[in-house]
């Protein structure tokens, strides 16, 4: 176990580091952000002045030594459009995004489980086939798409619900939400639903296929043989077994949900760390960008980790010596 | 999914199929899978024949007329020309756009898809052929970025390299190869030890011949799924892209760029610019999933038949 997350960390290294030397390269071969960040009526003296007080006036393997010194300890430099620590800045912003993340999560859980269950149940019904030609549906609808589409019904025809923008937060455990106040919650609601749709219909078909599969077994049929109920033998005997590939891909989605957000984010205004990454993107800002991505490699690789680790624990069949790593 | 016996079966009598016509049959057997197909085949033509089903050349701005911008589906034109699909802000009628972008779209989505599935399932082939060092890196590689969503990856991509064609079919074959060099692998894994691959080398066959006349073709079905699936993931990327402004210049809008244009008007409720773009799309992804979906119910050996 502990070679196996001794290993990970090693990986998680390596590919923090080659993704940081790719977009710390790139980005400086891209553009000068000098030329997007000083008014344009600067002259010559004015934007050699912000070069060297952005520290880009060296050869950029030295700018990237800095970065690696300041690195590890802590400091990933200073983002060129807000001139504070661009850790801070995205650390800011990720409430937001995770909020809206886990509120995705939990519509396309609460909602595709049940669904999946059904569908899986009754294969060749009305009710099943309905569901599984939504979520092919689900799959084929552009994400961006969708969110313009309920603005457009919800917020521009009907004026149900807010567009764009986040509403008012509270303090939860040091963290600043606005999913647990109304008033809060109706500007989470479109933006969570549409990162929820595509998720909704990746787990109600993976329900589906599970229930499928499993339903066949000599468990489920030894269960029913004993004279157990019906309720127990899905409630408890099938669903534990289900369970097992749902964690797993539950856990990697939230990573792709929060890549997603980025989308999301940017059509509703949302100001979480995704639209941050957008806009800086375009405005040329390093540390924010390299920033963002270090932090939300390791968000994934964290991630995996603990899927990884709770699928051992879920399905006492695999030992994690055994998973390569 | 078990599917209802073909006629032939009920009928207990023996007919020799081709595997092809077989093939047919069976994928015949979900109408929905048919009007899928139906649809796409539509798609694909309006896609290739664009220049000659359009109205007007989207492009030429000589024939574009500021007059006749944002007009309501159905309005009629200044010049007495009546716009199916309405006009966008620049006077550009958004039929010829929409079939001028669905070419754009399907041009990125095939183009990368093929590119990827080469270079996939050479990468994967060899790795199940060579084994070793080589296949270690190789399938490391696939693990370290199959855990990374795409749209990440080809964003990171995008932001570094810059906007054009060229540039998001390399962000699209970057993110897509992993997905087929696994499959390969993973075909090439299970059809190598079976006895045709055997006898052909018992008779001494070079190994390039192996693996490009029997293993290759052998491995494909899977593969098959895999492309149809991909390719709607990469049109479906590359709008999403072109959406956030990172994916082709603003000189030949495909669909997402046609639909990102459209945002700046929704809020004042001229839908059609946003709506229309976007309904192509959809139809576009949709008729390859249906296909995508047929295909991998009939070419899947564990619910054979």
């Amino acid at each position: 176990m502990s070679v196996f997350v001794l290993r990970r960390l090693a990986q998680t290294l390596l590919v923090l580091f080659i993704t940081s030397v790719l977009v710390f390269g790139g980005l400086f071969l891209v553009g000068d952000p000098v030329e997007i960040l000083v008014n344009p009526t600067a002259d010559q003296i004015e934007k050699d002045r912000a070069r060297v007080a952005l520290g880009l006036d060296k050869p950029v393997l030295e700018q990237y030594l800095i970065f690696l010194q300041g690195t590890f300890s802590g400091d990933l430099g200073n983002s060129f459009v807000y001139a504070r620590p661009a850790l801070e800045v995205i650390f800011e912003r990720m409430p937001a995004t995770l909020e809206l993340a886990v509120l995705a999560m939990l519509i396309a859980i609460v909602l595709g489980i049940p669904l999946g269950l059904y569908a899986g149940l009754r294969p060749h019904g009305w009710g099943a086939r309905t569901i599984m030609a939504g979520s092919i549906l689900g799959f084929s609808l552009p994400t961006f798409w969708v969110g313009l589409m309920l603005i457009l019904v919800f917020a521009v025809t009907l004026g149900w619900l807010p567009s764009t923008g986040r509403g008012p937060t509270q303090e939860f455990l040091g963290l600043q939400l606005s999913i647990l106040s109304w008033d809060g919650l109706k500007y989470a609601l479109l933006p969570a639903t549409n990162l929820a749709l595509l998720k909704l219909s990746l787990i109600t078909r993976l329900t589906r296929a599970q229930v499928r599969e499993q339903s066949l077994l000599d468990y489920i049929k030894f269960a029913r043989a004993k004279g157990l109920s019906r309720s127990r033998v899905i409630g408890v005997h099938l669903l534990k077994n289900i369970l097992i590939p749902l964690v797993t891909v539950i856990g990697l989605e939230l990573g792709s949900v929060i890549a997603y957000a980025i989308v999301t984010e940017t059509i509703f205004a949302w100001p979480g760390m995704g639209k941050l990454v957008i806009d800086s993107i375009f405005q040329l800002d390093r540390p924010v960008v390299v920033a963002y991505l270090m932090v939300v490699v390791f968000m994934f690789i964290v991630i995996n980790l603990i899927v990884d680790i709770l699928y051992s624990v879920l399905d006492p069949r695999v030992r994690l010596s055994e998973v390569k790593g | 999914m078990s599917a209802p016996p073909t006629p032939a079966e009920t009928a207990g009598t023996i007919v020799v199929e081709s595997p092809l016509r077989r093939f047919w049959s069976q994928f015949a057997e979900s109408r929905v899978a048919l009007a899928g197909l139906a649809l796409l085949l539509a798609v694909l033509f309006i896609a290739l024949f664009a220049p000659w089903l359009s109205p007007q050349n989207p492009y030429d701005l000589g024939s574009l007329d500021l007059l006749d911008s944002r007009l309501a589906p159905g309005e009629q034109g200044i010049s007495g020309t009546t716009y199916l699909l309405g006009t966008d802000g620049q006077g550009r009628d958004m039929l010829s756009a929409i079939f001028y972008g669905l070419r754009v779209s399907l041009y990125v989505g095939v183009a990368s898809g093929v590119l990827a599935l080469a270079i996939g399932c050479i990468a994967g082939v060899l790795a199940a052929y060579l084994g070793g060092r080589f296949e270690q890196v190789v399938m490391r590689i696939v693990d370290i970025q199959l855990g990374f969503p795409a749209i990440l990856v080809a964003l990171v991509l995008l932001a570094v390299l810059g906007t054009g064609v060229d540039k998001i079919i390399i962000a699209l074959v970057t993110v897509q190869w992993a997905y087929y060099a696994r499959t390969a692998r993973s075909a090439a894994l299970v059809e190598r030890n079976k006895e045709y691959i055997e006898a052909a080398r018992a008779l001494g066959l070079s190994g390039a011949r192996i693996v490009l006349r029997h293993l290759l073709p052998n491995a494909l079905p899977p593969l098959i799924v895999v492309g149809t699936v991909q390719v709607a993931h990469a049109i479906a990327l590359e709008a999403t892209l072109s959406f956030l402004g990172l994916g082709l210049p603003a000189t030949e809008p495909s669909l997402g760029l046609l639909i990102a244009t459209g945002y700046e008007y929704l809020m004042s409720g001229k839908y059609w610019i946003s709506v229309y773009p976007g309904v192509a799309l959809l139809l576009t992804i949709l008729s390859i999933n249906l296909v995508g979906d047929q295909l991998r119910d009939v070419l899947n050996p564990r619910l054979a038949r």
